[in-house]
């Protein structure tokens, strides 16, 4: 029969553990590189609707009334032997898809913002949002070629952060140095969870 | 006029069908709220009634015959998320498939954190 296939009786396999980690950062600063280093990247179209942002607004039903925009973002896994799955999703850089902030920091584990140190002033909004969510996050400065080594204290400094947050230097196209940023981000999330607990 | 019809539509056109006329003009799923690493998966046992489903409900339910991340499932697709969300809340509502939310606003759980950094440390 056609759709003999679904019904059948399927004992399905046991769900893997999924959690979240955001990368944010301003337009350019290599977010997509650096998910690109660690993980295979994928993408995936969000087509959202733009009144949802007013506030409000009840359940409007006509569709032609509804303005939406299409977001294209990146995203990358990495599945751990143990059946955790992390999934690293690239925030869109511009202020017009701040609404999709909320959904993607929803239950996230936490954050690496990537500061690029020549235009620093284009991730004091993802800091502010992190800070006042209280979402734990990292600042990962990425080192190009042409701008200058600033060191950590430096940058804290310049972005005026709490010293309870890390601060690295790293290089988005290497695996290794991802690795360590993603590192002091989880063991950083670890810690805040464990002060809370106390 | 250039041969071929195509000449108005590229890649950044998107679809020549407006995604949201899969979901028959809905751009809310039913039910509850769904994230992007909520893992779906068919019911079981499969009591399956899969008639009157179109073709893109059921690519959807091909593809969480393994548990699958609704990430994951849009990427696939390449059908756009909140689009995905309308489609996998019909099959919900019709019993077809589970799903299941991670941690909630406060994070994952402690022992998940412990073992993402474990296997990075381990990469």
């Amino acid at each position: 029969m056609a759709f003999g296939r679904y019904d059948r009786v399927t004992a399905p396999a046991a769900a893997p553990v999924t959690t979240k980690l955001l990368i944010a950062g301003g337009f350019g600063a290599g977010k997509t590189t650096l998910v690109g280093a660690i993980s295979e990247v994928r993408p995936l179209r969000t087509e959202e609707d733009l009144s949802e942002i007013g506030i409000g607004i009840d359940d409007t039903t006509a569709v032609e009334q509804k303005r939406t925009t299409t977001v294209a973002m990146d995203f990358g896994r990495i599945t751990f032997p143990s059946g955790v799955v992390l999934y690293l999703f690239g925030t869109p850089g511009q202020e017009r898809f701040w609404f999709m902030w909320d959904e993607l920091a929803f239950g996230a584990l936490g954050a690496v913002v990537l500061a690029d140190t020549r235009r620093l002033a284009d991730c004091f909004s993802s800091i502010d949002y992190f800070e006042r969510r209280q979402t734990p996050f990292v600042v990962a400065a990425n080192h190009f070629q042409d701008s200058p080594l600033y060191d950590p204290e430096s940058i804290r400094d310049a972005l005026d952060l709490e010293e309870d947050v890390p601060v690295l230097v790293c290089d988005a196209r290497r695996r290794e140095s991802v690795k360590e940023v993603l590192i002091a981000s989880v063991t950083h999330s670890l810690t805040r969870h464990q002060l809370a607990r106390r | 006029m250039t041969a071929g019809g195509s000449m108005w539509l590229d890649r950044e056109a998107g679809p020549v069908v407006r995604p949201y006329a899969l979901t028959r003009g809905r751009t809310q799923a039913q039910g509850p709220a769904l994230g992007l690493i909520d893992m779906v998966v068919v019911a079981s046992p499969q009591v399956a009634d899969a008639r009157g489903l179109g073709p893109e409900h059921r690519r959807l339910l091909d593809l969480c015959q393994r548990p699958a991340a609704i990430a994951d499932i849009a990427s696939e697709t390449d059908l756009p998320l909140g689009v995905v969300r309308v489609l996998l809340g019909d099959l919900r509502e019709r019993g077809l498939i589970s799903i299941s939310s991670p941690a909630g606003r406060g994070g994952p759980a402690e022992n998940v954190l412990r073992s993402v950094l474990d296997g990075l440390r381990a990469l």
